[in-house]
């Protein structure tokens, strides 16, 4: 399956704007991507393994933490998996 | 020091975002490739402020949004090269809060003066740093062409 992967975290992935792995769960694909590109992991995980709170990833045009199954969902190849970091802000 | 380059056109429209939803905060995305010493922007997209709640001093792009956006970005071979928002009658200076849900690392961050409904100054913050924690804004020079 693609990995769309953002573009602050490109450098991080050889440069690469996707990245195929191939995997059976949203959590799976994770890990091969960062099993490929260990740069990768600090940016998308806490310190203690969990994926850190402004990481918002869309398996097709669904936001993870709302599936059912969340990163323990099932993936074929012909999903795609967007890894998208929240923007947000104000004067105050 | 980076610069971030834009366009008379980028330029004029989003400060004319951030006119156009005075009182309330503008926000939207900037596309284009990297330079040696920053961003070359070719694009602004206006996106929704899902802040309905606090607009006025408040502002948030949803991740389905940013995605449209960054698949428009790679269909046009351009990369997110940052965001814009603006502070109705506040400062263009980055707050607590922009520095605090900054996460674009090497991303440029513009924000807008808008004083009663006119927009003022517009200043540009790349963010720096090597991870989440070490993360910075530095200011950078916006050169504007045409």
């Amino acid at each position: 399956m693609k990995i769309f992967i953002p573009t602050p975290l490109r450098p991080f992935a050889g440069g690469q704007d996707t990245v195929e792995v191939t995997a059976a769960t949203v959590a799976d694909a994770l890990a091969a991507l960062t099993a490929a590109h260990a740069d990768l992991r600090k940016h998308l995980f806490t310190p203690e393994g969990k994926l850190r709170a402004f990481v918002n990833l869309y398996l097709n045009d669904e936001d993870v933490r709302y599936l059912p199954e969340k990163e323990a969902t099932p993936v074929t190849e012909k999903d795609t998996l967007t890894i998208i970091p929240s923007i947000a802000g104000g004067r105050a | 020091m980076s610069t971030l380059q834009l366009s008379r056109a980028v330029y004029d429209t989003i400060r004319a975002h951030g006119e156009s939803t005075y009182p309330h905060e503008c926000c939207g995305a900037l596309l284009g490739k990297q330079t040696d010493n920053g961003w070359q922007v070719a694009a602004s997209i206006e996106a929704g402020n899902t802040r309905t709640d606090s607009a006025h001093n408040r502002y948030q792009i949803s991740p389905l949004e940013l995605m449209k956006i960054e698949r428009a970005a790679r269909e046009q071979g351009l990369g997110i090269a940052g965001f814009y928002h603006s502070h109705p009658d506040h400062p263009a200076q980055w707050s607590v809060t922009d520095f605090n849900e900054a996460h674009w690392l090497g991303c440029s961050y513009v924000i807008t003066a808008v004083e009663k409904g006119k927009a003022t100054l517009t200043n540009s913050f790349a963010l720096v740093g090597a991870t989440e924690e070490s993360k910075r804004f530095e200011p950078e020079a916006i050169e504007v062409s045409g």
